[in-house]
């Protein structure tokens, strides 16, 4: 991945707090295909966590009790001041219903009313002790539900986070058993993309969404029950502003969808422009297209613009409807309140209890709604990574046979593979190398060299026919078994980032410095790294990429010569190295083939004739077969590449493909057999 | 870098963003004006009996209701103008300013990243604008709003904010000096975690080469471990913040009830006053709330503005001279005068003390091994990079003194790996001449020995093409690009080994083909292979970044051991025999 220059698009990291808790247009979430069977999975992962689950659930069910019971508490605590405000007003002495008679002879029927409706005991004031104890009570109640609340979300972060840790676990083990196709068939954003942006999506989900989803639900029952304890007009008031606001969200809700959807869609055609423009970035500025590229930009941008104010703006308004709605209620629950208080019908305390619980109800529907997004795009990406999860495995070894020390002879019988069924690569190809043996593979770029590679390590099972090491049929050995006859050195030089020590013992686990050391020797590498600072501790990474591409490849070579397998796989292809590296490569490769059989993707002549025996390939499969001298006497495809470098490129051509690398345009005919 | 980012691109929307804060300010003043009227109702509706003030104050707070959701649509109309349209502009000039890039700070900066700052990154910004322009504006104002409304009711009772606010400030500091650190460290460790897995996808042959599945396990559990105790510490330390403020909040409703009583029962104070102040406090309790889930926002905009600040103040290394000069010939002819040119920290110099011309009507082919310098020399023409010393000059003019678009517009370029644009076949070929006939395009399609395929494309010219051109094959692409450069009829030619993926036969018709249309111009080509210029005028063999031989094909033959070398290499004794 090193040598990739970032290449790779760097997944935007998502907080596991913060994100999406304003609905505003997460990522352009997918939809989930079979809801049922996800949420059944993520239950399913969920099942060892069920007894904290459990406790989450009851300690988020008492949290929400206290937290409800608390208005109305002190709603009670303000009927005991009002209460003794007006007691303190009358004359001591007399009786309530004696103060009641007495304001309707004055004439006062109103206050009157609102006197008969209270409490009150005529000449005497507040009760301290009362409202003391009240208090006290409401205190203890919001500690409590505060730190029951705190308590679940303790608990939930150990459960989200633990349910995580074993999905990366699983996803990351389920890389290793999936068959090498697996990877050439997806492409890596995707694959990465999965077990990075979606697993952190699932993981937000888990630690925001469950808990506040529940805390959510469980406030609206208890707040609609004391609602309808306290007063049930009132509540059902309260409860008309709830459809209101539910049909304003979906319907906002809905068109800002859209106009989101739309925002994504107008985002990918911008970034498709953006990027052939960067890509074809010197062809641009030669052509003077600039200012074509910058309108066209400009073109997009403005109709990016355009979706997403629309989307900003609806999504915007769902707040200040919901605050309006919640407003309409507050005045009605105020007016018709103080009207019910007024003919004592209900006291100050509870329509002021009321007026907190209607805040506390438009809260979590609010809440609701923004998670349910935020739910929708977990879900999504949970299918994802259990796609991924059960994704086919690799077929189990059966391993009925032991490779000891491995000579090096391998031998192809009759082999045929083909990656799709219904086109033929190879058939019937059968090649027999004898220890120290070198076998060129050749052929223009695209040709399936690499399909060779893929047979004998065993990264695909061939489909007839067998391929034997010392005789002993690799179907018969452990794949680790098979792979530990072979050293690799290919084009695509992938170190990881640690240091250079660490890459270079990559090829043998417990390696002693001095063995190292002597690979980097024998790589003519150990000069530059000691060069280094650090020497062999330099840290690669991505952004340090202060070694050169030759360097690298030199570095994956003394690997290979650290490994010290019988068998060689080399790739000769060396791009962007300067021409001293080069040597340096092609002296060390040499030095690696010494006494070793080897396949080398070749691109030297010199190293083709020399090589005991030719692969030809071409359009993805094996043409031709033989040593230098039997093919160019055969006279098919090998000779023409091999002659097409003496073609007159001037004058008319023979209609020969030129070039041992490149492209292949069009794949010729039928698959030539192979072999003998 | 946040605040640079939007001094600049957030001044255009100065009235905008003003017209926002003041409806955000009616807002708030009305949202606190509701309690003030809940308070009238108490204390003279309820209190006296008035059953008809109720009414009329009730009507009275529908009205401010109203306006006030009014005043709320207008704000996010104004607050979604301004935030998006900063985002349109700021993705503008990133455009914009890449668009000038030379190559070099092209590779620095990288395509794949250029795109994510363009999108990703400005996104960031602008849903950062956008809450901020909503929300974070009216935290101040209803926090100051409250305040001075609850001095208005009591100052006595005010009095608990100072006991209040410190604990708040306590809880948010709290947060603030433990959480975000700790915030920061997980983003590092998903980072981590993210990396591990990258390189096991993109290495897994390697990896299981080297049955080395096992370790690679090891090394992602040992970072899944750390970044989940990370995540658990930040998570746990987190969920504190919404109940303890929860309790900082109704506890000081408590306290308000408490004391306010004592208030109340002596007189000073109303009791309609005592419910309203409860609510004042609840308002200024919920904004600084609302204000720290805001600043859990700041260090990931911060970060993307950053990368945003980093394009836009990027500064070309190759642009338009300040006193340009226009060459007066348009012939084409390409002198390198002593030219040595090296990449900044390289060690040593990529090409040295090249001197030689390239005349119009002459054909010159640059031969050399890997990574000699060829493709690096061909770029120094369009001044993809500057000379390091020397001159190199087009028409008599150093290319440094020349205006880019009439430099470029000289040269015909045919890249090694030939790029098309999505588009139509006639799109592709009038790229650098958009006033190109029907007939100009199959004429150079004939050249390119290209008719043939492209007529029997279904549409022909109107065939279309994908991205890069990848519904056709390599060879038809090759076609196109060098046909695409013929209708743009340049005075200098530069092929950079553009025939590789042409079977000889049509090889050799194109560039019999080639000859009748170029004989004017300069030409350059860069090869690999001796049999492609075995032919040109003139062959410049590059060794090492420097010029080891010029002359035909039969006088190097004679006189330059390297290329001697080369064409031994390619061709086998065989050539020389």
């Amino acid at each position: 991945m090193i040598n990739r220059g970032g290449g790779g698009q760097r997944p935007v990291g998502r907080p596991a707090m913060g994100g999406g808790w304003m609905g505003m247009g997460g990522p352009p979430g997918g939809k989930t295909r079979n809801l049922g069977k996800t949420l059944r999975q993520l239950l399913l992962r969920l099942r060892p966590e069920l007894p904290l689950i459990i406790l989450v659930a009851l300690l988020g069910s008492a949290s929400v009790a206290f937290a409800v019971v608390g208005p109305k508490i002190i709603g009670n605590a303000t009927n005991v001041i009002f209460n003794g405000l007006v007691g303190k007003s009358l004359p001591a002495g007399i009786t309530k219903v004696q103060a009641v008679a007495a304001l309707r002879a004055h004439g006062q029927d109103q206050l009157a009313q609102l006197l008969s409706g209270m409490d009150v005991t005529p000449g005497k004031g507040i009760d301290y002790t009362q409202l003391g104890d009240l208090l006290l009570l409401a205190v203890a109640v919001y500690i409590a539900a505060s730190l029951f609340t705190w308590a679940q979300g303790y608990i939930m972060a150990g459960v989200a986070q633990r349910t995580v840790y074993g999905m990366r676990r699983d996803v990351e083990a389920k890389l290793g058993r999936v068959p090498l196709k697996y990877f050439d068939s997806h492409s890596h954003g995707d694959i990465l993309s999965r077990v990075t942006n979606d697993i952190d999506n699932v993981s937000t989900t888990l630690q925001q969404g469950l808990s506040q989803i529940l805390t959510a639900i469980l406030t609206v029952i208890g707040v609609l029950g004391m609602m309808f304890w306290i007063s049930p007009l009132l509540a059902v008031i309260s409860l008309v502003t709830v459809p209101l606001s539910v049909v304003a969200v979906i319907i906002i809700g809905r068109r800002s969808q859209k106009e989101f959807a739309a925002q994504w869609k107008v985002t990918g055609t911008l970034n498709g422009h953006v990027e052939e423009m960067h890509t074809g970035h010197a062809l641009v500025q030669v052509f003077g297209r600039r200012r074509k590229a910058q309108e066209e930009f400009d073109r997009q941008n403005r109709t990016l613009y355009e979706a997403s104010f629309k989307a900003q703006f609806l999504s915007g308004i769902i707040q200040p409807a919901m605050q309006f709605v919640g407003n309409l209620n507050y005045v009605a629950i105020a007016v018709i309140g103080g009207y019910r208080i007024a003919s004592g019908t209900m006291s100050l305390g509870d329509v002021q209890a009321f007026i907190q619980y209607s805040r506390q109800f438009t809260m979590p529907i609010m809440q609701i709604a923004g998670q349910a997004n935020l739910l929708q795009s977990g879900l999504a990406s949970a299918e994802r990574v259990f796609e991924l999860l059960a994704e086919e495995e690799e077929a189990p070894d059966s391993v009925t046979a032991e490779l000891g020390e491995a000579t090096g002879q391998v031998s192809l019988e009759q082999v045929s593979f083909r990656y799709a069924a219904d086109k033929p690569l190879i058939e019937d190809l059968s090649l027999t190398v004898l220890p120290g043996q070198t076998i060129a593979i050749v052929g223009p770029t695209g040709a399936g060299k690499t399909t060779i590679v893929n047979l004998l390590m065993r990264f695909y099972d061939i489909d007839s026919g067998h391929i034997r090491l010392d005789g002993v049929d690799t179907h018969q050995l452990a794949r680790e078994g098979v792979r530990a006859a072979f050293g690799m050195v290919l084009q695509d030089t992938w170190l990881f980032a640690g240091t250079i020590r660490g890459n270079i013992a990559y090829g043998k686990e417990g390696a002693t410095d001095d063995e190292i050391i002597a690979a980097a020797q024998a790589a003519h590498v150990d000069s530059f790294v000691r060069t280094l600072p650090l020497g062999y501790d330099t840290v690669l990474d991505e952004e340090a990429s202060d070694l050169s591409s030759g360097q690298r490849q030199l570095l994956t070579i003394a690997r290979a010569f650290l490994a010290d397998r019988s068998i060689l796989i080399l790739d000769e292809a060396t791009s962007n190295v300067d021409t001293r590296t080069e040597v340096l490569i092609q002296a060390a490769m040499a030095r690696l083939r010494q006494g070793r059989t080897s396949f080398v993707i070749a691109h030297r002549l010199s190293t083709i004739r020399k090589a005991d025996s030719i692969v030809v390939m071409d359009g993805g499969r094996i043409v031709e077969q033989g040593t230098h001298a039997e093919l160019i006497g055969r006279e098919g495809f090998y000779y023409s590449l091999y002659n097409s470098q003496f073609a007159n490129a001037w004058a008319e051509g023979d209609g020969h493909k030129t070039g041992l690398d490149g492209q292949s345009p069009v794949p010729q005919g039928g698959a030539v057999r192979a072999g003998t | 870098m946040l605040i640079r980012l939007l001094r600049t691109y957030l001044r255009p929307y100065t009235r905008q963003v003003g017209i926002v804060v003041v409806l955000v300010t009616i807002q708030s003043v009305a949202n606190l004006y509701l309690p003030n009227l809940n308070a009238d109702i108490i204390n003279n509706g309820i209190a006296k009996g008035d059953i008809p003030y109720i009414w009329r104050i009730g009507g009275l707070m529908l009205a401010v209701t109203v306006a006030m959701g009014i005043v709320a649509i207008f704000g996010v109309y104004w607050a979604s103008k301004a935030s998006m349209g900063v985002g349109r502009d700021v993705r503008s000039a990133v455009f914009a300013r890449v668009q000038t890039f030379s190559a070099r700070e092209l590779n620095r900066l990288g395509t794949a990243s250029l795109i994510t700052r363009n999108t990703n990154d400005v996104q960031q910004i602008q849903l950062f604008l956008q809450i901020a322009l909503t929300l974070l504006v009216a935290a101040p104002i209803m926090a100051v709003g409250g305040v001075v409304m609850a001095l208005r009711a009591d100052v006595q009772l005010s009095g608990l904010l100072l006991v209040i606010l410190p604990v708040m400030a306590g809880i948010v500091g709290f947060m603030l000096l433990k959480g975000v650190p700790l915030f920061r460290s997980m983003q590092v460790k998903i980072d981590r975690i993210n990396q591990v897995l990258r390189e096991q996808i993109m290495g897994v042959r390697v990896i299981r080469a080297f049955n080395r599945t096992g370790f690679e396990q090891e090394r992602f559990e040992q970072a899944n471990a750390d970044l989940t105790s990370t995540a658990l510490r930040v998570n746990r330390i987190f969920v504190v913040a919404f109940p303890a403020l929860m309790a900082v909040m109704n506890l000081t409703t408590v306290a308000v009830l408490w004391f306010g009583a004592r208030l109340v029962d002596n007189g000073s104070m109303s009791i309609g006053n005592l419910t309203a102040f409860m609510m004042y406090m609840i308002q200024v309790l919920f904004s600084v709330m609302m204000a720290i889930a805001m600043v859990i926002l700041v260090p990931r905009a911060e970060a993307s503005a950053a990368r945003i600040q980093e394009v836009v103040t990027t500064v070309p290394s190759i642009a338009d001279p300040p006193d340009p000069v226009e060459p007066a010939s348009r012939a084409g002819l390409v002198e390198f005068r002593h030219v040595t040119f090296g990449y900044p920290g390289g060690e040593h110099p990529v090409l040295q003390d090249l001197n030689f011309e390239l005349r119009p009507g002459q054909t010159t082919a640059i031969i050399g091994g890997t990574g000699s310098g060829k493709t690096t020399l061909l770029d120094l023409i369009p001044r993809f990079f500057d000379v390091s010393e020397g001159r190199l000059l087009v028409d008599g003019v150093d290319v440094r003194r020349q205006p880019l678009e009439r430099l470029w517009g000289a040269i015909g370029l045919v890249p090694q790996r030939a790029y098309l644009f999505s588009g139509t076949v006639a799109d592709n070929l009038r790229f650098g001449n958009e006033h190109a006939t029907d007939e100009e395009l199959w004429h150079a399609l004939d050249v390119a020995q290209a008719r043939e395929f492209v007529a029997g494309m279904p549409g022909g010219l109107q065939a279309p093409i994908d991205q890069g051109g990848t519904n056709v094959s390599g060879g038809q692409r090759q076609r196109l690009a060098i046909a695409r450069t013929i209708v743009k009829k340049p005075s200098v030619y530069l092929f950079d080994d553009c025939f590789s993926a042409l079977d000889a036969g049509t090889d050799a018709r194109l560039r019999a083909a080639l000859r009748s249309e170029t004989w004017q111009s300069t030409v350059l080509i860069v090869a690999q292979r001796v049999s492609t210029i075995m032919y040109a005028d003139r062959i410049i063999v590059l060794d090492d970044g420097r010029v080891v031989g010029i002359g035909t094909h039969d006088e190097l033959m004679a006189s330059c051991e390297p290329y001697r070398e080369i064409v031994d290499s390619q061709l086998g004794e065989a050539a020389v025999a």
